[in-house]
């Protein structure tokens, strides 16, 4: 069996592992595909830790700063795992002088969590970004990977609040 | 051999071997022209700013350390107008992290304040930046504070070209950009770190520095150059 380079980088060789290296061979462990095989990555696992950001730098035959440069470059890529539920806050301009601030604060005093973190039982991810290209609803956050447009302190909340009891429920 | 080129810098006329930059020919023909980032032996990319000239017929200012000679090219390495954008830069530069000279191993032998002093910085006209991060000393023999770190890469540049390990790299981008060794690892714990010292032998500040003595102290100059010419068997 070729030498997948997990057992090195303690990542469980599974079918997310076995993906992940179809694409870096599809690339033909090309050092220019970092990006894609980056892209593919996150998508599998959800996040990049050390040790996948390890086995790609192996993989590619790329110094591992190289690898965790670009990485951490690109607002794309976490490199924490986030949270059940993630809500995102559109910081462009628009949004922000449309109150996105007031938005993100409430948020973090309601839910005891900073923006770019998770709270500490790993339900709620906050994360802040650049134009979401909305700005005619602006301002914008998205919930879950819904947008919620013209958005007011009041309906964040409710619709935050609406998908952890959600997932309550189901987990009843 | 290459074609020569002539072309005329600060009103003198010098011969440039064709593909050389502006840089180089100034160097050669002892024309003084102040760098930061730019470093003998390895590669240039123009960041910092500090070594940009006027080329008569263009509006623009450009890094004589990545543009090319070109024949009859007209260069002026020295007005009014660049001087301004120099202090800026270094004003710039100073601005971003806490530089405080009394407290730093580099002081008397650091290029960054010999630039300032050059230049007549003497206070700044933006607010400064006072970054909190944590100083490495993990390693046995180095240290590193990022704190007084002005983000030239000319470490990188180095491992990467001269040691050909690449231990180090840029994290994150812009003026929250940080030098990190491997996985951002403490620089002891650093797998791939051969403790070559040739990072902190091309570092013009004091941010990565041999423990324990001041700077003036280690000898290091052109450290890197020496190498390079030493390799290419001249």
């Amino acid at each position: 069996m070729p030498d997948s380079g997990a057992a090195r980088t303690g990542l469980k060789n599974d079918r997310r592992l076995q993906m992940l290296e179809a694409t870096i061979k599809q690339h033909q462990y090309s050092k220019d595909a970092l990006l894609e095989i980056l892209h593919t990555a996150q998508e599998l696992y959800g996040y990049l830790d050390r040790d996948l950001l390890l086995h790609v730098s192996r993989q590619l035959r790329l110094p591992p700063s190289q690898v965790y440069g670009v990485a951490t470059f690109y607002n794309l890529f976490k490199l924490k795992k986030p949270g059940t539920h993630v809500v995102t806050v559109c910081m462009g301009t628009a949004c922000y002088v449309k109150g996105a601030e007031d938005i993100v604060s409430a948020v973090e005093r309601e839910f005891n969590v900073i923006r770019g973190g998770t709270t500490g039982d790993g339900r709620l991810s906050l994360f802040v970004t650049r134009c979401i290209g909305a700005c005619a609803m602006a301002p914008n956050a998205i919930v879950d990977g819904e947008t919620v447009g013209k958005a007011t302190v009041e309906n964040v909340l409710k619709r935050v609040k609406a998908v952890l009891e959600a997932e309550m429920v189901e987990a009843r | 051999m290459s074609k020569p080129i002539e072309l005329t810098i600060d009103g003198r006329k010098v011969v440039a071997e064709e593909g050389e930059t502006i840089l180089k020919a100034a160097k050669k023909n002892g024309i003084y022209v102040p760098t930061l980032c730019y470093l003998e032996g390895v590669s240039s990319f123009g960041g910092c700013r500090l070594c940009m000239v006027e080329i008569k017929g263009s509006p623009r200012l450009f890094a004589s350390c990545i543009t090319p000679v070109a024949e009859g090219m007209e260069v002026l390495t020295d007005s009014e107008r660049l001087r301004r954008y120099r202090k800026w830069a270094v004003e710039l530069l100073l601005a971003e992290r806490p530089h405080v000279c009394s407290v730093c191993v580099a002081n008397g032998s650091c290029e960054l304040q010999q630039l300032a002093t050059e230049l007549g910085v003497d206070h700044l006209r933006v607010d400064r930046e006072w970054t909190d991060y944590e100083v490495d000393l993990t390693h046995e023999r180095f240290a590193y504070d990022p704190n007084r770190c002005i983000l030239c890469t000319r470490c990188i540049r180095v491992c990467d070209e001269v040691e050909g390990v690449h231990t180090l790299d840029l994290m994150l981008r812009g003026k929250n950009s940080k030098v990190v060794f491997d996985l951002d690892e403490n620089w002891g714990f650093s797998q791939s770190c051969t403790s070559c010292g040739k990072c902190s032998a091309a570092c013009p500040v004091g941010a990565l520095y041999v423990k324990g003595k001041p700077l003036s102290e280690v000898k290091k100059k052109d450290l890197v150059s020496f190498i390079m010419e030493r390799r290419s068997g001249k």
